[in-house]
């Protein structure tokens, strides 16, 4: 295969450029080891960043944010709730954080407003009545899924390719030049090679581990934070704790749920990473001195990612680690590649703008001149990520109201039709319509049954209508469920503790799922 | 507080209607022992209908038991904590007899060979071990061996159950399998089973359906339906698809809840009157304090106090914590009615492991309450907490029915146990000193 452009890792950020490059007209391919958004970008808190997190720790990373939240707003509507947020102090935080916030709200150019408890609490009536200082911003909720499909549909549309589950496992290099990419199927094994002017490097967490394949050395620190679903929405705004970034700290809302997070612990490696019990417990502990009702609540699922952080300096310690992004262009590099790059660290909230300065760079080392487009164009809405919306697909249901139209997914109501859709958005993709990648594009398996019912439905649905063949199903089956444990094991208490053991009654005691062997669907 | 409520008194209070307070309310009442049930709608209508007694040992290993007695024996060997041990393996073999032969004269027959396990088809297609089956199950052991050319028919509307699904994963055990999806006589858009069953105790729709599946039998020397032949007429019902269809037909249960569950709480429900017991459905236990002489009050109701049953003694089949026995908070497990000793492990962290199908199962499945060897709940010393308070089925520690397929084998046996030590307090004469 030969392009012009390869990128590595289909996250926000390789998604983003994926569109940005296809907008100014270069031709690119994206790979992806797993799917969209297997890494961070779907394993984050969904927070449009209004900069305030940041003021005290970093000014000019909080003044980014800003920027890009106020242009993502204008231009990515769709993928935004547009929730506001508040900043609240509880008896015993720091008062001279308090004191200091607007002054360098104002300093980084943040909009803040201040608000008596009083005030506060009418527009938040879950938060604590032990409140002492509230401040509102124009933080938002943003939809990590929606985003990144909806770039890699408009990068589709424009001649963009797509080539998931297969991972760059090795690089050609001839004359300080990378010659060929070696890609492997992680679903077949097969191998193959692509042939690029420019390589992008945006591997997030894992661009260490890519760049080490073209023997490029870059120091990687691993954070990981865990995060909570809770089983119906708290609050109608983001609240953050009025404090230096600590953990257990925001309360982001999204449709129907609200996700409480997160935490910062230092690991070994990018791959196996769990939420876990002592982070759970600490989340919800620090969470309920802000809003209280968070101590009893009942949560659904529970989930971490990893963030990327590079460290610049030769001696590596924590203070020269970057909480920007890091854009290094390995052909000012000594002993270099000129034709690698690589993007990675930053946010969620800013991978528009690290996407505009990789293109940047790429126009550049490919010799030619074509102006941004992303800062200007909207983001066209495709059908691709809308079934992931929570509350969306009951509303469509109802007003569809076909008796022949039967739920697979009877929590999150997802009815045949839509899975009908989001296979065939799978398949136009280039994909295989398996449970996890109908998961991924669905609130399929995420409701109150976690996925007891539903993955057999969707399983048996997917057999009638030709998707599924052989033993498939079964792998399919046990691999979903397995997938859907990780985010339940830490949350297993009450009633979602009755609800896992009815699970395993049905999936393991009649189903015998536990002798299925999975193993050629875990690479 | 109490006062103004009915009061009723008995012998032997029965807490729970899942499998083993049905168990253990059938067993007190063939032994003219005074009973009362009491529980909520339960587990039995999720069970599958089927009856397991052993079919793995040791989890870790995966190692399945063609003989359940020996597996048994085995597991009482390694196991000596495990309510098999406790129960012995006499009492075992008694309590299925009694149980299946109970079933058989009410109406609802059950096939099984004593010294075999069984195997049936699920609804995802893999092959389930289990002892006894409902009979109209049974015909799938001889199929898997001798491969007779075999029709699966399905549904449209009959949601997590696919004809094809389940030939797809059994090609390698019953290779040319057809499949076929007809309409349901008289039924359409979303198919629940109990409405199917209902369905098919009306001759004619069992007419128009047999004659369907005629229609496309070729070759078919033997038909497989999901499990919908009526609830309380099932072995009418199937004679009559049989015999309009030409072959066997067998029935593989379908998604839960499913009507095989429901066929055996009908049964019970329906037998239980006629044999003494006073049964009080869609009831709870709200507190039970205990007098001086002894007995134990419960008071009884839907949400508030309806009635108060005096009881010389108890078993208590509560379940676990999908049936409500047991409960956890955050912290730590406990039992919910008498908040007795229960054995867990050491915090949260341990309850269950990282992966869902881990070979080794789950720690939190063995948590649960330790009996002595009378059945009576015991503190950590292994002394009871009350002599007249027996414990049966799931909610007992030391055991894994998920993994080890011992589910309803577990509940019968130890109900059968548990009405054995029950009823010798009852009859030692100690229940009625002060
Ligand atoms: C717990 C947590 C909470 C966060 N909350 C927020 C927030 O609220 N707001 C915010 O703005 N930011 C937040 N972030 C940060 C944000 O999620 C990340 O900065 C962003 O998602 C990174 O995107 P990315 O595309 O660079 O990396 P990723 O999303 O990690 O994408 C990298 C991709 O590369 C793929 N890959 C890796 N190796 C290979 C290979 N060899 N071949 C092919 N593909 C490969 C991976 O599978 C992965 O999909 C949070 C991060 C974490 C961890
Ligand atoms: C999905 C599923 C599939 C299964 N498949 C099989 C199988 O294939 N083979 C097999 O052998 N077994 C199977 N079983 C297991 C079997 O059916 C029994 O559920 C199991 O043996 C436990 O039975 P139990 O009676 O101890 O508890 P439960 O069935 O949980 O019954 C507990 C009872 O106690 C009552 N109760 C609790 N608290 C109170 C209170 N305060 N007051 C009054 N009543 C109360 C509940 O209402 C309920 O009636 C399955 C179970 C499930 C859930």
């Amino acid at each position: 295969m030969e392009t012009q452009v390869l990128i590595i890792g289909g996250g926000v950020t390789g998604t983003g450029l994926a569109r940005d490059l296809a907008l100014r007209g270069i031709e690119c391919i994206l790979v992806e080891k797993q799917d969209i958004n297997a890494g961070a970008s779907g394993a984050n808190h969904g927070l449009l960043h209004s900069g305030a997190r940041y003021i005290a720790s970093d000014p000019a990373a909080a003044a980014e944010c800003h920027r890009e939240n106020r242009l993502l707003k204008q231009l990515a509507p769709h993928c935004i709730e547009d929730t506001g947020g508040l900043f609240a102090a509880v008896a015993g935080d720091d008062e001279t954080y308090i004191a200091d916030f607007p002054a360098l709200c104002q300093a980084s150019g943040i909009p803040c407003k201040a608000l008596t408890p009083a005030e506060a609490r009418e527009m938040e009536p879950c938060l604590s009545d032990r409140l002492i200082a509230a401040y509102a911003v124009d933080d938002a909720a943003i939809d990590p899924f929606k985003l990144s499909l909806d770039h890699m549909a408009q990068a589709l549309r424009h001649g963009g390719r797509l080539i998931r589950f297969s991972q760059v496992v090795d690089f050609r290099i001839k004359a300080g030049r990378i010659v060929a990419v070696m890609l492997r199927n992680n679903l077949t094994g097969r191998i193959s090679e692509v042939h690029a002017d420019v390589v992008v490097n945006a591997a997030g967490a894992w661009a260490g581990q890519v760049a080490d394949l073209a023997g490029i050395p870059i120091r990687m620190r691993y954070s990981k934070g865990s995060l909570l679903v809770t089983h119906h929405r708290m609050g109608r705004r983001v609240i953050n704790r009025l404090r230096k970034a600590s953990n257990g700290d925001i309360l982001v809302p999204g449709g129907t749920v609200s996700i409480l997070g997160t935490t910062s612990e230092r690991c070994e490696s990018p791959d196996i990473i769990y939420p876990e019990i002592q982070e759970v417990d600490h989340i919800i502990d620090e969470g309920a001195a802000m809003i209280p009702d968070l101590a009893t609540t009942r949560y659904i699922r529970a989930y971490c990612g990893v963030r990327p952080l590079v460290s610049s300096g030769e001696d590596g310690d924590d203070r020269s680690v970057s909480r920007g992004f890091s854009l290094i262009d390995h052909a000012d590099q000594d002993p270099g590649l000129e034709n690698f790059i690589t993007i990675t660290g930053g946010k969620l909230t800013t991978f528009r703008l690290m996407a505009e300065k990789t293109a940047d760079r790429v126009c550049r080392r490919l010799g030619i001149c074509r102006p941004c487009r992303t800062h200007s164009d909207p983001l066209p809405q495709t059908m691709d990520a809308r079934w992931t919306e929570p509350g969306l697909t009951p509303s469509l249901w109802v007003r569809k109201n076909d008796p022949d139209d039967m739920l697979v997914c009877e929590c999150e109501m997802v009815s045949q039709s839509i899975v009908d859709q989001i296979v065939e958005s799978i398949r136009h993709q280039n994909g295989e319509p398996s449970l996890n990648a109908i998961g991924l594009r669905s609130r399929i398996g995420k409701g109150p049954c976690q996925g007891t019912f539903c993955s057999q439905r969707l399983a048996a649905y997917l057999y009638d209508r030709g998707e599924l063949t052989g033993d498939a199903g079964l792998r399919d089956l046990r691999t979903f469920l397995e997938k859907r444990w990780r985010g339940q094991q830490p949350l297993l208490w009450d009633i979602s503790l009755a609800q896992a053991e009815l699970l395993e009654a049905m999936h393991s005691g009649l189903f015998g799922l536990e002798t299925v062997d999975a193993t050629p669907q875990e690479p | 507080m109490s006062t103004t409520r009915p009061e009723i008194h008995c012998e032997l209070l029965v807490i729970g209607t899942g499998m083993a307070g049905m168990a253990a309310t059938l067993f007190a009442a063939r032994r003219g022992i005074d009973t009362v049930q009491v529980g909520m709608t339960g587990e039995i209508n999720f069970a599958s209908g089927l009856l397991d007694l052993l079919g793995v040992h040791p989890v870790a290993a995966g190692q399945t038991w063609t003989n359940p007695w020996e597996g048994i024996r085995q597991l009482i060997a390694d196991q000596p904590l495990h309510p098999y041990a406790r129960i012995g393996i006499d009492a075992i073999q008694a309590a299925m007899a009694e149980f299946i032969d109970f079933l058989n004269d009410a109406g609802l027959p059950y096939r099984y060979e004593p010294r075999k396990n069984a195997r049936v088809i699920t609804p995802v297609g893999t092959l389930k071990t289990t002892y006894a089956r409902p009979a109209t199950m049974a015909a799938v052991d001889r199929a898997l061996a001798e491969n007779p050319p075999g029709l699966l028919v399905d549904f449209p509307g009959l949601k997590g159950f696919s004809a094809r699904q389940i030939r797809a994963a059994l090609e390698a055990q019953w290779p040319g399998l057809r499949v076929v999806r007809l309409p349901f006589p008289g039924l359409e858009g979303e198919l629940q089973p109990e409405r199917m069953g209902r369905r098919l105790e009306v001759p004619a729709a069992r007419q128009q359906l047999a004659d369907t599946i005629r229609a496309h039998l070729g070759d078919a020397r033997i038909v497989g339906l999901p499990a919908v032949l009526g609830i309380a007429r099932t072995p009418q019902v199937w004679a009559d698809i049989q015999k309009a269809v030409g072959v066997p037909v067998f029935e593989i249960p379908t998604m839960l809840p499913s009507i095989t569950g429901l066929r055996l709480r009908e049964c019970f429900e329906q037998h239980f009157p006629q044999m003494g017991v006073k049964s009080h459905y869609q009831k709870k236990i709200l507190a039970m304090p205990r007098r001086l002489d002894q007995s134990f009050i419960a008071s009884v109701g839907g949400k508030s106090h309806e009635l108060s049953v005096r009881a010389k003694a108890v078993v208590l089949a509560s379940g676990r914590f999908f049936g409500q026995g047991l409960h956890a908070d955050r912290h730590a497990i406990r039992e919910t009615i008498f908040n007795l000793p229960v054995y867990q492990p050491a915090d949260r962290s341990r309850w269950h492991r990282k992966a869902l199908f881990h070979k080794d199962g789950h720690p939190i499945h063995h948590a649960g309450l330790a009996v002595d060897n009378r059945m009576r709940p015991a503190d950590t010393t292994g002394r009871f907490v009350y002599p007249n308070l027996f414990a049966a089925g799931s909610i007992l520690a030391h055991q894994d029915w998920i993994r080890q397929k011992c589910g309803c084998g577990l509940a019968i046996a130890s109900a059968y146990a548990a009405v054995r030590a029950g009823r010798d307090w009852l009859r030692s004469g100690r229940s009625t000193q002060p």
